[in-house]
């Protein structure tokens, strides 16, 4: 029961790694990585180790994802970081 | 055609280090070496029901201040990169553009009404870390995600910097003085046996554990809602 349960927490993990790489959008891949670490942390709680479950919980899928958002958003926000928005920096810098 | 050659050299190289690392491990049935010795005596050793805290925080003590100082470091760095560049020009461009999103209704009543449970939630967690899972480490995050969800809810709410600053330095210096005085009452650096172990399983007992976990969380706690704060990009 134990080996099946984390045999399928597995491939779940391996379905999500797959698919934060492959995905278009980058919103959708850091929730796709986020989510490997929410079932990461399944299979620490079924092999007994809560501690290690909590931490990765709390900081594999909740901070980490949240502070990928972040970053996403900031960089989408500066245009000039980006270089197919060369344009768009050049007209703001003449005024 | 030369580089393909080397990539495939050097994989070799570590496949064939590694490969008696992966044929000599084996399924263990029993404890072995000092996790032994771990699993016998720490509940006598230091009266802590959590075998893992009594491990991470008392055993292991100069790891858990490695990490600790490892985060710190990872604090500062984020803190004054993202600070650096917000000083130039960009802060005002920012400024103009931004179209914000306020928080929906539904977001700042639950973040309202959940706030106080998850600081609550987060202070037990490293309260109770020698009684049961969790810790200074879990309970931090705990914290920092109740004040991520505030910010959520209200973009422009500013946090008081000065009052964050405060608590983790003193979190970090009082973490260090707790394992000075190990050395100098019980047997060494961060030994918490230097207060009474009390009642095995209850609030108040396995010595300092508790207090080193207190102020783990604190730390912990301030510094990842530091960290969130200067990355939100909504501070003016």
């Amino acid at each position: 029961m134990n080996l099946a349960m984390v045999t399928l927490f597995g491939l779940i993990m391996l379905i999500g790694g797959v698919a934060a790489l492959h995905m278009k959008d980058t919103v959708s891949a850091i929730l796709a990585a986020g989510s490997v670490s929410l079932v990461a942390s399944l299979i620490y709680l079924l092999l007994g180790a809560p501690d290690v479950a909590m931490t990765e919980a709390a900081i594999g899928s909740a901070l980490t994802t949240v502070v990928f958002l972040f970053s996403w958003t900031r960089i989408q926000r500066h245009p000039e970081s980006t270089n197919d928005r060369k344009s768009e920096y050049r007209e703001d810098d003449q005024p | 055609m030369m580089r393909r050659v080397i990539v495939v050299i050097a994989l070799a190289t570590i496949a064939f280090g590694f490969f008696p690392l992966a044929t000599q491990i084996g399924e263990l049935s029993g404890l072995t070496g000092i996790a032994t010795h771990y699993v016998e005596q720490g509940a006598a050793e230091l009266g802590a029901a959590n075998l893992v805290t009594s491990v991470v925080v008392s055993y292991r003590g100069l790891d858990t201040l490695g990490e600790v100082l490892v985060l710190f470091t990872a604090t500062t760095g984020v803190t004054t990169l993202l600070t650096a560049k917000k000083s130039k020009s960009v802060t005002q461009n920012e400024e103009e553009k931004s179209v914000r999103r306020e928080g929906s209704e539904l977001l700042a009543t639950g973040a309202a009404f959940l706030f106080p449970l998850l600081v609550l939630f987060g202070i037990y967690i490293f309260m109770n870390g020698h009684l049961t899972p969790g810790g200074g480490f879990q309970g931090g995050v705990v914290l920092a995600s109740a004040f991520l969800l505030l910010l959520f809810s209200d973009c422009r709410m500013q946090l008081n910097h000065v009052l964050l600053k405060r608590a983790e330095a003193f979190s970090g210096a009082a973490y260090v003085a707790v394992g000075l005085l190990g050395l100098w009452l019980a047997g060494g650096f961060l030994d918490p046996r230097f207060l009474p172990a009390g009642e095995f399983g209850q609030l108040f007992s396995a010595g300092a554990i508790p207090l080193i976990y207190i102020l783990v969380g604190i730390k912990v706690g301030s510094e990842l809602t530091g960290i969130i704060d200067s990355m939100r990009g909504c501070s003016r």
